[in-house]
């Protein structure tokens, strides 16, 4: 395999890899969210790479004809649910942390760690 | 765990999953080097079997319709969610310690002019925009999910170029909820054509209509009409519920 056909599932595993440093490594839960929107972004980049084909056409066929080569609309569909379900995932960990900040006055999430009934 | 060792823990296993993800996309097939069958067989049925020129939304809306429900629903959750947790901030905020995110007695810098007039210029084009995705998404790139974040950005822009109270004003909490919930209860609606006709839940039974129009697609067309709403509706719930949050600071610091 080329370098160039290689470097979508390295950027993927580079993106996943930061990400989840970032996750563990997190002092700020606002900084947390985002560091798990990095993580997913990741599987777009993957999902993207898998269904490319070099010089093919985007699954549209409003101008074309249907026997166009294109790349795969099944994987493009997936990206699309990842993507809406990122969004309001989001929302509700942000939600989330706003509650956070309230009950223990910080966003550190370290200082969430202990339970309390 | 100190600090120390839960990092030399978690690069361990960091290292560990991007070793197992490179490993594994070494025999995958080059990126550009396509082996299918699934695109090529699903590319020419979108387009004869289903007349939808966009083959992503025959996929999302016909083909795995099943699960843009259950994404659609995800989506519900996750409002309902961050409706309910900030909805109890009221009786959070009473007690002690509450942080304000501005300097005390300090005034609001107004909304510059630049940001108005943009913001207000961009409403018209905005909704034109939106109301053309979700409609168009049979035929051209887009559809409910794309159009109706596009649309739920109109009130956010108002909100932007004007006040909270205006943002409250033009997106009632009321109407905004009852359209989410006939957004989601559209999608179940939509499915249950095909029990009345007598097939399987979410069948394709509506005339395909001509391809390459707004009406080719069938049920595809009308299930982006309910995702569009669904998905507007239920970002400007999100964004209520945010406003909401600050418009009771506000109001409490009046007080």
């Amino acid at each position: 395999m080329s370098v160039y056909g290689f470097l979508p599932y390295a950027l993927t595993a580079w993106l996943f890899g930061w990400g989840l440093y970032g996750i563990v490594s997190s002092r700020n839960w606002v900084h947390l969210c985002i560091c798990l929107a990095i993580v997913q972004s990741s599987t777009y980049v993957l999902l993207l790479g898998i269904g490319y084909r070099l010089g093919a056409a985007a699954p549209v066929f409003a101008q074309f004809s249907a026997s166009t080569a294109a790349v795969d609309p099944v994987v493009q569909a997936l990206m699309l649910t990842d993507i809406v379900v990122e969004a309001t995932v989001v929302a509700l960990l942000l939600a989330l942390a706003v509650r956070a900040h309230q009950s223990t006055g910080s966003l550190d999430p370290s200082a969430s760690c202990e339970m309390r009934g | 765990m100190s600090g120390g060792a839960r990092a030399v823990l978690a690069g361990l296993g960091i290292a560990g999953v991007v070793f197992v993800i490179l490993w594994g996309a070494v025999d995958l097939p080059a990126v550009g080097h396509y082996l299918g069958p699934y695109g090529d067989v699903v590319t020419p049925l979108a387009v004869f079997a289903r007349h939808s020129t966009d083959a992503v939304s025959a996929v999302n809306f016909d083909f795995r319709g099943i699960d843009t429900l259950g994404e659609e629903f995800i989506l519900f959750t996750s409002v309902l969610g961050v409706t309910l947790l900030l909805r109890q901030s009221e009786e959070g905020a009473k007690g002690e310690g509450e942080s304000e995110d501005r300097a005390q007695g300090r005034p609001t810098p107004s909304t510059g002019d630049a940001v108005r007039s943009f913001g207000s210029g961009m409403v018209g084009l905005l909704v034109l925009f939106g109301t053309y995705m979700v409609t168009h998404g049979t035929v051209t790139p887009g559809g409910g999910f794309q159009g109706g974040v596009i649309l739920a950005t109109v009130p956010l822009l108002v909100y932007l170029s004007s006040s909270a109270e205006i943002f409250e004003r033009i997106a009632p909490r009321r109407l905004v909820e009852a359209g989410e919930s006939a957004g989601a209860f559209g999608y179940v609606l939509v499915g249950l054509f095909g029990v009345i006709a007598g097939v399987e839940f979410l069948r394709n039974v509506v005339p395909l209509g001509k391809t390459g129009t707004l009406t080719g697609g069938g049920t595809t067309v009308l299930l982006n009409l309910t995702v569009g709403l669904e998905v507007a509706t239920g970002f400007v719930l999100l964004m209520l519920a945010f406003v909401d949050e600050a418009l009771q600071r506000r109001r409490r610091a009046q007080r």
